[in-house]
């Protein structure tokens, strides 16, 4: 499905992260989101998983539009953050079989497949507390696999993978795509995927002065406060 | 349906890990409610004449105690963003999260109150009004914490300010349930010729129409 934002904008706690991102990745594609340290790469993900919400512009996935429907949006969308969402009471296994039954597949022979294309096996039964950050990573990745979801929003996912997972995941984008799904990426190293699209985010507007940030009157909520 | 269901075994599941939390409200209720005999003395009509308001209390206090870990765990962790971009409506999420929080809290002490009550000489009137009130009352203490946990999610060790938030919002719910089993015993102690229960379902004329001078 395609993604898609339009002249979209975020704030948070008052302070502007970015405006005017235009942006589309077509069915089928992936695009790398680039961009320096606080540029907003993940609170743009985050907007798009429909997890903060769309005040400025649109976006959306497909025809489905966040800001009117972000919860018809989500149906579409796998997210993978920063944080791997992983219970280290349960096992490794146990872990996929609960995403698995909540995202939808609830079908053993994927969690199988996902433990093995993530070269978990050796750990399946072992609880994810023991598992190496590495590990736990991947955990997180498998999620993907057994979530039947069009769309791909990935934050960093290579962090804390050895070179082998981060082709393992390379290939998992690649074939991803080719089976019509899109992803967007945000990630500072090169997949090596040969038709990744790169995107690079608006580069932040300098501080304004002191004065002026205290009448902002580019708010909606403050709009009308300063007569 | 299936995404409720898993997201309520996986609580369950959680619930009686090592630090899931499960059964440390069943104790906490026990002994709370053990130290009452020390510290009012062990006089039976004064014991009798309080267990219930103390079982409630005991009820309500360990409720709070687990209310943290229902949503905290999973917001640390990022589950809490894959729940939400499920697909699962966040009414839901929150109603599974509600019932398995009782399941593995208010269950249990519906369970213990009746023994821990006989320890408190508890009229034997008093036990089944005792048991339907807790019945009916602690998923009502579940849910409504669910609330106060949901605003304190982002406070690390927000454990105190859950409870201010929530204690006063459990007073309606304190009171019906109190109420009921105080009701209950004192209509027992001021007719000890009555001695059947009087049951909901098969109200006896003596507990329809109790004698007002007597009763209250």
């Amino acid at each position: 499905m395609r993604i898609w934002a339009e002249n979209l904008g975020c704030r948070r706690g008052g302070r502007r992260v970015y405006r005017g991102v235009s942006l589309a990745v077509e069915a089928g594609r992936a695009t790398q989101l680039r961009g320096p340290n606080g540029a907003g790469k993940s609170t743009l993900l985050r907007q798009f998983a429909g997890l903060l919400p769309v005040t400025e512009g649109d976006a959306g996935i497909g025809e489905v539009s966040l800001a009117r429907d972000a919860a018809e949006a989500r149906l579409h969308i796998a997210y993978a953050g920063h944080l791997d969402a992983i219970k280290p009471a349960l096992g490794v296994r146990a872990n996929l079989v609960f995403w698995a039954g909540l995202l939808g597949s609830g079908n053993d022979a994927r969690v199988d497949a996902a433990i093995a294309r993530l070269g978990l096996e050796a750990v399946a039964d072992a609880p994810a507390a023991y598992c190496s950050a590495g590990q736990k990573r991947r955990l997180g990745l498998a999620r993907l696999l057994v979530a039947d979801r069009p769309v791909w929003l990935l934050d960093e996912p290579t962090v804390s993978l050895d070179a082998a997972a981060t082709a393992v995941v390379a290939e998992m984008i690649a074939e991803h795509c080719a089976g019509g799904g899109s992803a967007l990426i945000a990630t500072h190293i090169d997949l090596g995927l040969s038709d990744m699209e790169t995107f690079e985010m608006p580069g932040r507007e300098p501080a304004p002065a002191p004065e002026a940030s205290q009448h902002d009157e580019d708010d909606p909520f403050l709009a009308g406060a300063w007569g | 349906m299936g995404a409720f269901s898993a997201l309520l075994k996986r609580d369950l599941a959680l619930a009686i890990r090592l630090g899931g939390g499960g059964a440390t409200a069943l104790a906490f209720f026990t002994l709370a409610v053990l130290m009452i005999p020390f510290g009012v003395g062990a006089e039976l009509p004064v014991l009798a004449r309080i267990a219930g308001g103390v079982l409630w209390v005991a009820a309500l206090l360990a409720c709070l105690l687990s209310l943290d870990r229902v949503f905290q765990a999973d917001f640390e962790d990022g589950s809490l963003d894959q729940l939400l971009t499920s697909g699962l409506p966040a009414e839901l999420t929150v109603a599974a999260k509600a019932i398995a929080h009782w399941l593995t809290t208010g269950l249990p002490i519906v369970v213990a109150a009746p023994i821990l009550g006989l320890m408190l000489a508890i009229p034997e009137a008093a036990i089944q009004p005792l048991i339907l009130s807790l019945l009916a009352g602690t998923p009502a203490l579940s849910f409504i914490g669910a609330v106060g946990a949901a605003l304190t999610v982002g406070v690390r060790r927000g454990g105190l300010l859950l409870s201010i938030l929530v204690l006063p919002l459990y007073v309606p719910t304190l009171i019906f349930g109190a109420r009921v089993v105080e009701a209950a015993a004192a209509s027992r102690l001021a007719r000890p010729s009555c001695s059947s229960p009087p049951s909901p379902s098969s109200p006896s004329p003596s507990a329809r129409s109790p004698r007002p001078g007597r009763c209250g």
